[in-house]
């Protein structure tokens, strides 16, 4: 097969949203975050050598046997609870066959028509505050492949490459693929609500615990299905009378590694086939490749009827009938769902909208809980997060949630500038010893030498100290100007290095410049 | 202690002798090896230097690890001249069906794609048997991946049937159940998909069993169908399978189809049952697995064994199985899409052959995978597959696969309805004895047929063992009786075996085995036809 990958026409969206019914299809694969594979022990850690967490098992070895990992299993049934699942009574494991050298049994084991979850919804909140019901089909479980390198060649994929490397350490780490029901009624907010739904789908598997969700490290994959169908004049998006018209042809795009790219490769898409259509072609059946840098899809392999898994039941793994009495034991572990608990949080913190979405983008959200609960107030809390610590994470290209702090480190620092002993240009000084590894904020206070300064005699000796040095300003303020105070502070400021607290240096300049006469009323009197 | 009284060729004696005499310092486990390590050398033949057998001799065995099984022996003698506790088994011989993984040892079953693969792990059963501190002796020869009831699809040759070099030993695992045929060894493993146990120890005058499915690890077995293969011991003697069935079983937690919970003591089963009283015991008769299609002496043979049954104490009934009639049709339905699933991972990828498409400048993976899978599987694999594949099809998968799992169900409830009725059902193992080498290479549908009997008892799960009950008057050939059991009641076939062998070999006034013809004789005839 050859590849033409040219940029093909487009239509404007809007002439595409007036013409055409967008009906999308979402399927999520989620790595779940198990200490071992999901059926052999070997470790699922990100990033280690290529080919040094492997075993018979998850290598393929001729005679090698599969095991379930019994937590794979609990976090599949998890998700499916959350996702507003039936769990299967009793279901299968299913070997999908196919030959691709980074699968090394040349068969995937995965589930096929006994899914453990099916018939689920998940309600997406969007940008404008309304909700949209993603409908979901099913919940199953797989095991992950191998990762393939293609070397040489311009694209960096298998066609023309001269050679190809495969790591099998990815190859059986747990996945569980979430399929959506044909998602209509979407209209001209497909785009964002794909993205809301992923979005949304990656909240709720941080939140039940069970993932990475890092959709850069692939933990989290997307292949969006879409197609188009001519428009109904007059119909609304969701209307029977517009549900009625046949699908059209779907396309799969593959590759979308982040949230931003779900919704442009599903515009793309959208604005793609309606040039086709428009122009009288017909849409293939096929993979597209999604390209961040260009913002373009190009074919990937046909997908057609010739593709023929030939699945059966995996006759190496026993059936699994999860015992309905620990189903509803793992219901009762499931977390408040994201956006309810976001909300709860905004009333109980006094957010405003835009503070509390800066939050979530931010994903500090639980960081900011942390700080509350271990005592600081939440203004603080967030200013902590969404500033200083946002700023130096986003610098330095981590995670927020990975930066070197507690929520009670930061707790206790917020402490320290409310009790005085630290202001807030100390406190950052602070942070950096304590983001350097120096230990908990009162240590990098004490071993620093940043506390403020609240000995009275050597304030005031640094008050004497900047009149005497300055005494055209303490004239000036003397006479009534007393806006030229600020000089004098910071002047004492200076020579403390900071570690005063400019209230008070400012209250002491006052009551030592003050007129001379009325000091002496006071006094005399 | 008394004396245990071997035999002067110690490749006479049987396990059981050999494990007593062991441990009563009457003798040195490298003795033991030695002596049927010569026996190897003196019966086996050669193979070139691509491994396939040259000449005419048993071939019994693809790889001969001598030096590692005379440090084994000598670890064993070490080990007991310091006092240390020894397993029962410690310091006999045994032979490695080559189909099971064994780390540090060659393992192809039979197959030119795994020519050279050395594993880097050894299958749970061999881990047992090395833990029981037996020596392996080698691996053994085998129908390609399993497939086959002669080992003529053996990538290296055919094995040969020590009673008429020949004929054929059965398959697959002809080569376990040669190698004790010829006093090769005195035990060996086996591995049961449709009766490549069984039909083996019914056509070369041995012992074999399949146990319950689940009761002995598949880890580490090349799987050929994952939900029929069951590994089990062969041997010459009833005890002596009893003594090894043993060491093979037990829960794995490598396996998750592998049983857990009480298994029944095989070795007692097989000592009570040595007492030739059957008091109490009913045995069914299967009425569709015998008459029509079965070999006159091999009936007569089984009618005989009736009688014996009888005579020990049993009440003999006769108990009809309909579905088994559908059984191979269901069963070559399911093995081979079980199998070509399994094969698949046979692709040059990562070990074993590899074979680049010739007119190719740069092979594609795709085109890699095809020129070696090409070249390395043999044509009853590659039937086999093509059937496999072609079932699972979309669109034939429901009146193909689907049809034959119904049947599978169909079985079940036919043996649930016939062990309400009798103890163990008993048949002939295989309706003819050895026939000649070539004689169905040509017809597959043939050879399959030598399965008829014993494939309702893989499709079931149930345990099934192979013994002698005597050779044909037509062809001086040995013919095995079949007993199977419900599934976990293996003991009731080492009893009920037990039994029909003391009160057979009693009558005829030694093990059937005995009558082997002389090898080394064969051999010199054969060597003398050979020269020019």
């Amino acid at each position: 097969m050859t590849v033409t990958d040219t940029t093909e026409a487009v239509l404007a969206y809007d002439d595409v949203v007036a013409a055409y019914d967008p009906v999308l299809g979402l399927e999520v694969h989620v790595e779940l975050n198990t200490a071992t594979k999901m059926f052999c022990g070997c470790p699922t850690g990100f990033g280690a050598e290529p080919n040094t967490q492997v075993c018979p098992v998850c290598l393929g070895l001729p005679g090698a046997l599969p095991v379930l990992n019994a937590r794979g299993l609990e976090s599949a049934i998890r998700i499916g609870l959350a996702l507003n699942c039936e769990i299967a009574s009793w279901c299968r494991f299913a070997r999908k066959n196919y030959f691709y050298p980074d699968m090394p049994k040349n068969f995937q084991t995965s589930q096929y028509d006994e899914p453990i979850a099916s018939n689920g919804f998940l309600d997406v909140e969007l940008d404008d505050g309304s909700t949209f019901r993603v409908e979901i089909e099913r919940a199953h479980m797989e095991e992950d492949t191998g990762k393939s390198t293609h070397v040489g060649g311009s694209t960096g994929r298998i066609h023309g490459a001269d050679y190809s490397l495969v790591d099998y350490n990815r190859a059986g780490i747990p996945l569980i693929e979430i399929v959506t029901k044909p998602v209509e009624g979407a209209g001209e907010r497909a785009p964002e609500i794909a993205r809301a739904y992923v979005s949304a789908l990656r909240d709720l598997l941080r939140a039940l615990g069970v993932s990475d969700v890092r959709m850069e490290q692939g933990s989290l994959r997307c292949d969006a299905n879409l197609s188009l169908r001519a428009k109904v004049p007059g119909a609304a998006p969701g209307s029977a009378q517009q549900r009625a018209v046949p699908l059209g042809t779907r396309s799969e795009t593959k590759n979308v590694n982040s949230l931003r790219s779900v919704e442009r490769a599903v515009r793309y898409e959208m604005t793609r086939h309606a040039a086709r259509l428009a122009a009288g072609l017909t849409i293939v059946q096929e993979t597209r490749h999604w390209h961040e840098d260009t913002g373009i899809t190009t074919s990937g392999r046909e997908k057609s009827d010739a593709e023929d898994y030939r699945y059966f039941p995996e006759p190496d793994l026993v059936p699994m009938s999860p015992d309905p009495a620990w189903v509803d034991e793992l219901r009762g572990t499931l977390p408040e769902p994201p956006p309810q608990r976001r909300r709860r949080l905004q009333t109980e913190w006094g957010f405003a909208d835009l503070e509390m979405r800066d939050l979530v983008n931010a994903g500090a959200v639980e960081l900011v809980e942390a700080t509350v609960a271990a005592g600081a107030a939440p203004a603080a809390a967030r200013k902590w997060w969404s500033g200083e610590l946002a700023r130096r994470a986003n610098a330095d290209g981590v995670e927020l949630a990975a930066m070197p702090v507690t929520p009670a480190q930061v707790a206790a620092l917020q402490g320290l500038v409310d009790a005085g002993t630290l202001t807030d240009s100390l406190a950052r000084q602070v942070l950096e010893g304590v983001l350097a590894g120096e230990g908990e904020p009162a240590d990098v206070v004490e071993s620093r030498g940043l506390k403020v300064v609240s000995d009275d005699g050597a304030l005031g000796a640094a008050v004497d100290q900047a009149i005497a040095d300055n005494p055209d300003v303490a004239d000036k303020v003397r006479s009534g100007k007393v806006a030229a105070v600020g000089a004098l502070v910071g002047a004492v400021m200076k020579q403390m290095r900071g570690q005063a607290d400019a209230a008070k240096v400012k209250a002491l300049l006052t009551e030592r410049l003050a007129p001379a006469d009325s000091t002496t009323d006071v006094s005399t009197s | 202690m008394t004396g245990t009284s071997l035999p002067a060729d110690l490749t006479r004696a049987t396990a059981a002798g050999l494990a007593q005499a062991l441990a009563a310092g009457e003798v040195s486990a490298v003795e033991v090896a030695q002596a049927h390590l010569d026996r190897i050398a003196a019966v086996d033949g050669t193979r070139d230097a691509d491994g396939v057998a040259t000449g005419k001799a048993v071939h019994a065995f693809l790889h001969v690890c001598a030096e590692s099984a005379l440090a084994d022996a000598r670890a064993v003698d070490d080990a007991r001249a310091a006092g240390q506790p020894l397993p029962a088994l410690a310091g006999v011989p045994i032979a490695v069906k080559d189909v099971m993984a064994t780390r540090g040892l060659p393992t192809t079953c039979g197959s030119r794609i795994l020519q050279g693969w050395v594993p880097p792990y050894d299958a749970t059963v061999v881990a047992n048997i090395r833990a029981a501190r037996m020596v392996v002796l080698g691996k053994t020869n085998m129908d390609e991946f399993a497939m086959g009831s002669s080992t003529e699809h053996s990538a290296y040759g055919p094995t040969r049937n020590p009673w008429d070099l020949d004929r054929i030993p059965g398959g697959s695992g002809g080569g376990s159940a040669a190698s004790l045929a010829a006093f090769e060894t005195p035990l060996a493993t086996g591995t049961d998909t449709g009766g490549s146990i069984r039909q083996p120890a019914s056509v070369t005058g041995t012992v074999g069993v399949k146990p319950t499915y689940g009761a002995v690890s598949r880890y580490g077995l090349v799987a050929l169908a994952s939900s029929l293969d069951q590994a089990g011991p062969c041997a010459r003697t009833v005890l002596d399978t009893a003594l090894l069935h043993q060491v093979m079983a037990g829960h794995d937690p490598m396996d998750s189809t592998s049983l857990t919970g009480e298994y029944p003591d095989v070795i007692a089963a097989a000592r009570a049952g040595a007492t030739g009283s059957l008091d109490g015991v009913t045995v069914g008769v299967v009425r569709e697995l015998s008459g029509d299609g079965y070999q006159a002496g091999v009936l007569r043979r089984f009618e005989e064994s009736l009688a014996v049954l009888t005579e020990a104490g049993a009440k003999v009934v006769e108990v009809s199985c309909p579905s088994f009639t559908v059984a191979l049709a269901a069963y070559y339905l399911i093995l081979p899409s079980e199998a070509s699933s399994n094969l698949a991972k046979f692709d040059a990828m990562r070990y074993g052959l590899r074979v680049e498409p010739g007119g190719v400048a740069v092979p594609t993976a795709e085109q890699v995978m095809g020129a070696t899978r090409a070249a390395g599987f043999g044509d009853e694999v590659k039937r086999r597959i093509i059937l496999g594949t072609y079932a699972l099809s979309s669109g034939y998968y429901d009146a193909y696969y689907g049809s034959a799992q119904k049947v599978r169900t169909l079985i079940q409830r036919d043996f649930a309805a016939a062990f309400g009725q009798a103890d163990v059902l008993v048949s002939p193992t295989s309706p003819t004895t050895a026939f000649p080498l070539g004689d169905k290479l040509e017809n597959p549908l043939a050879m399959y047929l030598q399965d008829v009997a014993t494939i309702p008892a893989n499709l079931a799960g149930v345990p099934g063992m192979s013994l002698p009950s005597g050779l044909a008057e037509e062809d001086g050939l040995p013919v095995g009786l079949q007993i199977l059991a419900p599934a976990g009641a293996d003991d009731r076939l080492y009893r009920v075996g037990g039994a029909l062998e003391a009160i057979l070999t009693a009558r005829w006034g030694g093990s059937v085995l005995d009558r082997v013809p002389d090898l080394s004789a064969a051999l010199a005839t054969a060597a003398n036809g050979a020269t020019r």
